[in-house]
């Protein structure tokens, strides 16, 4: 099959490959439901629906919304200075291992000092755990992919070693961390809700970013380096500086989504504190094209399809992995499909396409 | 591996027959017509030149002979033989070979394994084999070549040689040259000249010359056929033509254009050099520049000095530490050692923006290397320096938009503002980095191939422009592979060879000969 | 002491045989121009989908049979999606990675809903057992050191199709102006490599533990990804680097019986192989040249 450029994009095309995406996502995870003996259509309107249907349900999509809302931020963010941040994930865990630490010794502090303490200690630890790949980029050239990548499993297992040694729990001695003293918890956003101001702080985060890099010099400096690194050189800018300061934001703030997850959802450390938000992150900054609005509506989206696949796992009796499946496939078809934007297909008569 | 070419005998002698022709090839890139019914032929022994600016189709047109690219309509015959070419394997079976402008060499690999590459099959190889292969075909050809020697390591002479090695082993009877000559020093060109004349005589070979120097057409070929625009507007022998003619052919009437292609080598002087009044000031004072890669010193100690309104051409073939020494100079890498004076302060250390705010800046010769498509042009041209157009931390878009539209016009950019920088042609990304440049108020720019595949009108204006800075007081140091421009702009030439200054030579007199002879390492 | 030493040794060659089987596929594929992500993902699923059949058929040579089918599987896509379409090659393969772990947990969970037991089968045993360590290995391993590795240089260093191979993750321009067949060669290259990591996913649940669980793979994909790197894209680097993986691997299991290393959790001696690769990327670092063509997808326009 070969692929040549089309002369023009009529404006429905985008719309119309969308939907492809979506059918095909559809097509395979049908299967898979099908398998475990549901009615996928059924299936997926039970995904999708079931949470907007009462506000309850509203509150618990935002809720689990606001994590991979920081960690597709933190990813989108670095991907756009062309530093590819596939450790959110470790420094998610680095940061709630760190938010722990301030929260379990914070007893001679207010609850609103204590809080701000334990989110930047774990900004702190986000960074840090992104620290080694960027000097590793800038320094030596490495590529950034494997070193993130690896210190995820590393971080996974600091937080265990931690969990097993002084971290664990003096009462069940099960691998997990005391409960966080109550002054800890972070407050709700809106009452009668679970929705905390955790998701606040996301959205404000969001927004800061979003100015920053759309409407200052650094900005743009930092959209030149993720677009065209020896061309932003080139033009004087100071690439080694917007890496590193891309790279170590990204970091911060997958490490403040895990001091979030801690103050307001767990309110303690354990090892399953993260069902891979650092790699749903990714998944939510791709699909958004890298743009912050989007990052917000994607991460919208899948809040409810997590939800929702939690609801159509009970009453269906189907593993509710089946969202995370419905995301992953989406992620590949979306952007499969979006090749022919710019792309159509072409066959020639007996012309060999290798 | 080793074919015989065939002897041509046979055919009657009713004239050369074709060998090769093409017949009414279309071609579109979207909505953009790279070609339109375009026809010619070229008959064996004989060398047919195709003559064309940059951007004519001239590239094109030799892909979709080679298989490269599709035609969207027409017809390619080989020895009167409707053929349907669709990958350069089946060119290569119908006998054509082509050297490509930018060689189609894998760098980390040897001579050997390169031209075992176009042979091999997928089972074991014998690199001893290889090796005695390439030993082979060099005799046969008179090409000397090392099978050994890494590609990347050979200068660009030695680099063709493979090329055209590699053409001509598969039993070619048809060889494309594409702009054989952009990056040859004046000896290098000469002994490309003997080469093919050589491979006509005995060889019997068609060859297609692809060039937009008329000179050298009109030396080595036997007929020619001009493109312009997409279209073959003439085709005749080389006995009716000159240069005048086939100026007006290439890009019709226009004095400053005709300037641009004849060109001014052997004697002619350049226009402005009279003009340059008594001795100005030096702007820029570089000595014992030294720039090390991989413990090789490829900027070698070098001293020289421009002064203000005066350009200095910096002649040399490819690959004799021009791009270390402009990126050194620009401040993208620092250099290693020595010390670049701009009126008396060292800047090394600097950065490219210290370099700016001393009074340096300048264009080096990758384009695609220093625009970001993917941003606007008025982002681009406030990306050296965007602290200039905001306020506060935030940028002003009004600023910044008024900006672009004042260096839009006055480089006569088309295109718009707001338009991403990566749909423009090569010109006008050529002018939105000199727009760029000159837009810092520099003292001295160092600018590199500024004309560097750009069709005449283009390449026409940013001389003008560069004249006229000179004129009004910058110094300007031209790196330019093209010895046609050097001669058309420089007041004085120096030559680079392997790292260092080797020798210097006044516009008014330099020639082909000396310079060339400079450029060949012969001081 | 010598015992022990030789049961490290042992263990290591016995650690390192996914990391073989998955580094040699990764070496194929980014020698060929293309960095597979999705190379965790595809262990994954090898090592799901080949207990998975050989619990429901009964034999291992089938599971294994289909744990190579889906790794080509995962090679054509991962083929179809960086080389036929040109997407970004980060994105295609992470979203392989995410989709079949994602897939292979659920179908695990489906199978296992009501039985609530892990998919368990009787796995290889070791052969040559009689020679003790270190020669008591599973067949895999001795396939991996003594066919695997010396196939792969062999492939790219003495063959035609190596030669090519090389040549397409230099600079695909150049091998497709030579008569290259471009696509074709990196669809091979990604999928016989994916083919390989499938096998080292297999070998995980076939041979070493005979069942499966979640985050069976634990990040060694990755390692494998660094391996490549760490040993400059050369067969003999590559297995210098996962031997010194599985070396520390192993010797950590061995230091927790010693009373100073007690104390320490063992989690944070299992992160020390990790961390040693890391080094040896800042050691090999300098200096790096990728594969020209590292990255870059190539249209013939």
């Amino acid at each position: 099959m070969r692929l040549a450029l089309r002369e023009r994009q009529p404006p429905w095309l985008t719309f119309a490959l969308a939907g492809i995406a979506i059918v095909i996502t559809y097509a395979i995870t049908a299967g898979l439901i099908r398998w475990a003996g549901a009615n996928p259509v059924s299936a997926f309107q039970l995904m999708l629906t079931s949470p907007l249907s009462s506000s309850f349900g509203i509150g618990e999509v935002i809720l689990s919304a606001t994590p991979i809302l920081f960690t597709g931020l933190a990813v989108a963010l670095a991907f756009k200075a062309g530093f590819w941040n596939i450790g959110a994930e470790g420094q998610f865990l680095i940061g709630a291992m760190m938010a722990t630490l301030v929260g379990l010794n914070s007893e001679s502090l207010p609850g609103w000092v204590a809080i701000p303490c334990m989110l930047i200690a774990a900004a702190l630890g986000g960074a840090l755990w992104g620290f080694v790949p960027a000097l590793l980029r800038v320094k030596f050239g490495i590529d950034e992919v494997v070193t993130t990548l690896l210190l995820n499993p590393v971080a996974a297992l600091v937080v265990a070693g931690m969990l097993n040694g002084p971290l664990r729990n003096p009462e069940t001695h099960f691998p997990e961390s005391a409960r966080l003293p109550d002054h800890t918890d972070m407050p709700t956003l809106i009452p009668d809700t679970r929705i905390h101001l955790g998701f606040g702080l996301a959205v404000v985060l969001l927004l800061i970013t979003w100015f920053i890099v759309a409407r200052t010099p650094i900005g743009l400096q930092l959209r030149a380096v993720g677009s065209n690194i020896k061309a932003a050189r080139s033009s004087g800018v100071n690439v080694t500086r917007i890496l590193f300061g891309a790279a170590l934001s990204s970091a911060a703030i997958a490490g403040v989504a895990g001091g979030v997850e801690v103050s307001a959802v767990s309110h303690q450390l354990s090892n399953g504190i993260s069902p891979g938000f650092g790699y749903t992150g990714i998944i939510v900054a791709t699909l958004a094209a890298l743009t912050f609005p989007g990052v917000l509506a994607v991460a919208l989206l899948f809040g409810d399809l997590t939800v929702g696949a939690f609801t159509a796992s009970r009453i269906l009796n189907i593993p509710s992995t089946v969202g995370e499946v419905v995301q992953a496939v989406l992620m590949v078809t979306v952007v499969s499909v979006l090749v022919f934007r710019k792309y159509r297909i072409v066959f020639r008569r007996g012309e060999r396409t290798w | 591996m080793l074919t015989i070419i065939e002897e041509a005998g046979s055919a009657g002698d009713s004239g050369p027959c074709p060998q090769v022709e093409l017949i009414g090839i279309a071609k579109n890139f979207g909505p953009v017509s790279a070609l339109r019914d375009v026809s010619f032929s070229a008959a064996q022994g004989r060398v047919h030149a195709l003559l064309g600016e940059n951007g004519a189709g001239k590239t094109t047109l030799m892909r979709i002979l080679y298989g490269l690219t599709a035609p969207d309509s027409g017809l390619v015959r080989v020895g009167g033989v409707p053929v349907s070419i669709t990958s350069p394997r089946i060119a290569r079976a119908h006998g054509i070979g082509m050297v490509n402008q930018h060689f189609a060499l894998v760098g980390p690999m040897s001579v050997a394994e390169n031209l075992l590459l176009t042979h091999v099959g997928n089972g074991i190889i014998s690199l001893p084999r290889a090796r005695s292969h390439v030993i082979e075909l060099s005799e046969t050809y008179g090409l000397d070549v090392e099978p050994d020697a890494l590609v990347e390591d050979l200068p660009v002479g030695g680099r063709q040689r493979v090329e055209i090695l590699k053409a001509l082993s598969h039993g070619c009877s048809t060889l494309v040259l594409d702009e054989p000559t952009a990056v040859l020093a004046p000896a290098d060109i000469t002994s490309l000249f003997a080469l093919i004349r050589q491979l006509c005589a005995d060889r019997q070979l068609a060859v297609i010359f692809i060039s937009h120097k008329m000179k050298e057409v009109l030396e080595i070929s036997d007929e020619v056929s001009v493109l312009r625009q997409g279209t073959i507007v003439s085709s005749q022998a080389n006995e009716d033509l000159d240069i005048h003619r086939l100026t007006r052919l290439m890009v019709g009437d226009d004095n400053r254009t005709l300037e641009v292609l004849t060109g001014a080598v052997s004697g002619e002087v350049n226009p402005g050099s009279e003009q340059t009044a008594a001795p100005h000031v030096a702007v820029l004072e570089v000595s014992d520049l030294v720039v090390t890669r991989e413990g090789n010193n490829v900027v070698d100690r070098v001293t020289l000095t421009v002064h203000s309104g005066e350009i200095v051409g910096v002649a040399g073939v490819t690959g004799n530490g021009q791009t270390e020494m402009v990126a050194a100079l620009l401040g993208v890498v620092e250099p290693t050692s020595g010390t670049i004076r701009m009126v008396g302060t060292d800047i090394i250390g600097t950065g490219v923006r210290g370099r700016r705010s001393a009074g340096l800046a300048g264009v080096s010769e990758d384009r695609h290397s220093q625009i970001v498509g993917a941003l606007t042009v008025a982002e681009n041209l406030a990306l050296s320096d965007p602290g200039r157009l905001s306020t506060g931390h935030v940028l002003s878009r009004g600023a910044m938009t008024r900006a672009a539209g004042v260096s839009i016009d006055e480089f006569r950019i088309k295109g718009r503002a707001n338009q991403a920088a990566g749909t423009l042609s090569g010109g006008n990304m050529q002018k939105v980095l000199l727009a760029r440049m000159f837009a810092a108020s520099p003292r001295v720019v160092v600018i590199a191939q500024p004309t560097r595949g750009l069709d005449v009108a283009s390449t026409a204006q940013i001389r003008s422009e560069l004249r006229e800075r000179a004129a009004a007081g910058t110094g300007i140091l031209l790196f330019s592979e093209d010895l046609d421009e050097v001669f058309a702009l420089a007041d004085r030439i120096v030559v680079l060879f392997r790292g260092r200054i080797i020798g210097e030579v006044a516009g008014a007199t330099a020639t082909a000969a000396n310079v060339g002879r400079l450029m060949a390492g012969i001081s | 002491m010598v015992s022990t030493f030789f049961e490290i040794l042992g263990a290591t060659f016995r650690i390192s045989t996914p990391l073989i089987f998955s580094a040699s596929g990764n070496l194929i594929s980014e020698r060929a121009g293309i960095l597979n992500l999705g190379i965790e993902g595809t262990m994954y699923v090898g090592a799901f989908v080949g207990i998975a059949v050989a619990a429901a058929s009964g034999s291992l040579w089938v599971g294994l049979a289909a744990a190579i089918a889906s790794g080509i599987v995962a090679g054509l896509i991962m083929s179809f999606l960086s080389v036929t379409l040109g997407v970004n090659q980060h994105v295609a393969g992470l979203g392989i990675t995410l989709a079949l772990i994602a897939m292979s947990n659920t179908a695990n969970r489906i199978l296992f809903t009501e039985d609530g037991g892990q998919l368990r089968v009787e796995p290889w045993s070791p052969i040559l057992t009689d020679l003790g360590p270190p020669f008591e290995q599973y067949w895999l391993t001795y396939a991996a050191f003594l066919l695997v590795l010396p196939a792969v240089w062999l492939l790219l260093n003495r063959t035609g199709l190596g030669l090519k191979i090389r040549a397409v993750g230099e600079n695909p321009e150049a091998a497709d102006a030579a008569g290259v067949r471009v696509s074709l060669i990196r669809y091979a290259a990604v999928t016989s490599g994916a083919a390989l990591m499938a096998v080292g996913g297999a070998f995980i649940t076939l041979a070493f533990l005979g069942s499966f669980t979640i985050d069976i793979i634990a990040g060694r994909g990755w390692v494998a990804l660094a391996l490549v790197i760490f040993g400059r894209w050369r067969v003999g680097g590559m297995l210098i680097g996962a031997l010194v993986f599985s070396f520390v691997y192993a010797l950590q299991n061995r230091l927790r019986l010693i009373p100073e290393f007690a104390e320490i959790p063992y989690e944070i001696l299992l992160a020390l192989p990790y961390v040693a690769v890391i080094i040896g990327l800042m050691i090999t670092g300098r200096k790096m040249r990728y594969p020209g063509a590292y990255l870059k997808s190539y249209r013939r326009s």
